[in-house]
């Protein structure tokens, strides 16, 4: 409940704000919003599956978010940015989906 | 990366039938699920928060897609080359553009040209339907009115001095009000007095004469001349300056 409520706060902050990107994190954001929905679904999981610990799940939140972020980091300095920011993309895409998979089985079922 | 997922439930991502959890088991998760909406506990407190940070990004991340330009998540080379691009568009625009402008001048000068020859033209069109006694005219002038005596003014006379009048610079020239004298203009005489282009005319003739009026009164007072030649048939002749004298009569071209 208080879960769903702070996913809300958060939306309603961002909307009533609408604060400006600073120039430096612009390429980051996309890819950490990703990497923590990423954490996000995982603990679902994992909370459907009995083994969530909030503990596991804030430092995986950060840490998803930090490797991501430097991973597109080392890959604009290298001059792959592009590149690699689209295989973080697509790794996280994977694990979000396989998540999304087995939330799926606990929820409806199928 | 998440590390909840222990090692021996990882398998379970892949879609595999047979390897499905037991009902007993998702009873039990959707139950956890049912129980952490009713009751809230410190976990929950810190999920939220984190959740919130995410949502409060993920919305500041849509804002500066959709508002911002494109430009703004472009790194230093796509960037360079967008910029070169639309450096190369614009010089191509500048080149079309001074094309263009050449173009327009070139229909300017072409047009100056065609507005110079159609003032020429509409002017000579003017002249010339004075001429041809096709236009009303207004001018200064000089009013001839020669009245008869007792015998009909010869026609020779009468021709002599349309003759004058037109070497003296008259411009167009009708005769009482109803005939205009025009350049295939003809007289003739008739028992009751003169007949020109086909009207019959009487004494008095009002002779109308658009022109500069001193040269043309000049012309008609010469020793020998019409007036003297009108005066000797016996006729009187009057003649008057005008500054402004309306011609109306049309030639009718025969068509």
């Amino acid at each position: 409940m208080i879960a769903a409520l702070g996913l809300l706060v958060g939306v309603v902050l961002g909307l009533i704000f609408t604060p400006d990107v600073p120039a430096g994190l612009d390429p980051y954001l996309p890819i950490a919003v990703v990497a923590a929905l990423d954490a996000v679904f995982g603990a679902l999981r994992a909370y459907l599956e009995g083994i969530f610990d909030d503990k596991v799940f804030v430092v995986s939140f950060l840490s998803n978010v930090v490797i991501a972020a430097s991973i597109v980091y080392l890959g604009d300095k290298l001059g792959v940015g592009g590149q690699l920011s689209t295989g973080v993309i697509v790794v996280l895409g994977i694990r979000i989906f396989s998540n999304v998979a087995q939330i799926r089985r606990y929820v409806f079922h199928a | 990366m998440p590390d909840e997922v222990p090692h021996a439930t990882e398998d379970r991502a892949d879609d595999r039938a047979d390897d499905r959890p037991d009902n007993q088991a998702e009873e039990v998760g959707l139950q956890r699920l049912r129980d952490a909406v009713f009751r809230p506990s410190r976990a929950q407190a810190v999920v939220g928060v984190l959740l919130a940070a995410l949502g409060f990004a993920a919305i500041i991340q849509v804002r500066t897609n959709t508002t911002d330009n494109a430009f703004a998540g472009y790194r230093e080379q796509d960037l360079v080359n967008v910029l070169s691009g639309l450096a190369g568009t614009s010089q191509r625009a500048q080149t079309e553009i001074n094309q263009l402008e050449a173009a327009r001048r070139q229909l300017e000068a072409s047009r100056q040209a065609q507005r110079a020859a159609l003032s020429a033209a509409q002017k000579q069109e003017q002249e010339l339907g004075i001429l041809a006694g096709l236009v009303p005219v207004t001018g200064p002038g000089i009013r001839v009115t020669v009245t008869e005596g007792p015998q009909h003014v010869d026609v020779d006379s009468v021709l002599d001095t349309i003759e004058e009048l037109r070497s003296a610079g008259a411009e167009a020239m009708q005769v009482n009000g109803k005939v205009r004298l025009v350049a295939q203009s003809s007289v003739q005489s008739t028992p009751s007095g003169l007949e020109i282009d086909g009207t019959e005319l009487t004494s008095p003739y009002v002779l109308d004469v658009i022109g500069d009026p001193h040269t043309l009164q000049g012309a008609l007072s010469l020793i020998d001349g019409p007036i003297s030649q009108f005066k000797d048939s016996g006729a009187t002749v009057d003649v008057q300056q005008e500054k402004a004298i309306d011609i109306t009569a049309l030639h009718k071209p025969a068509s």
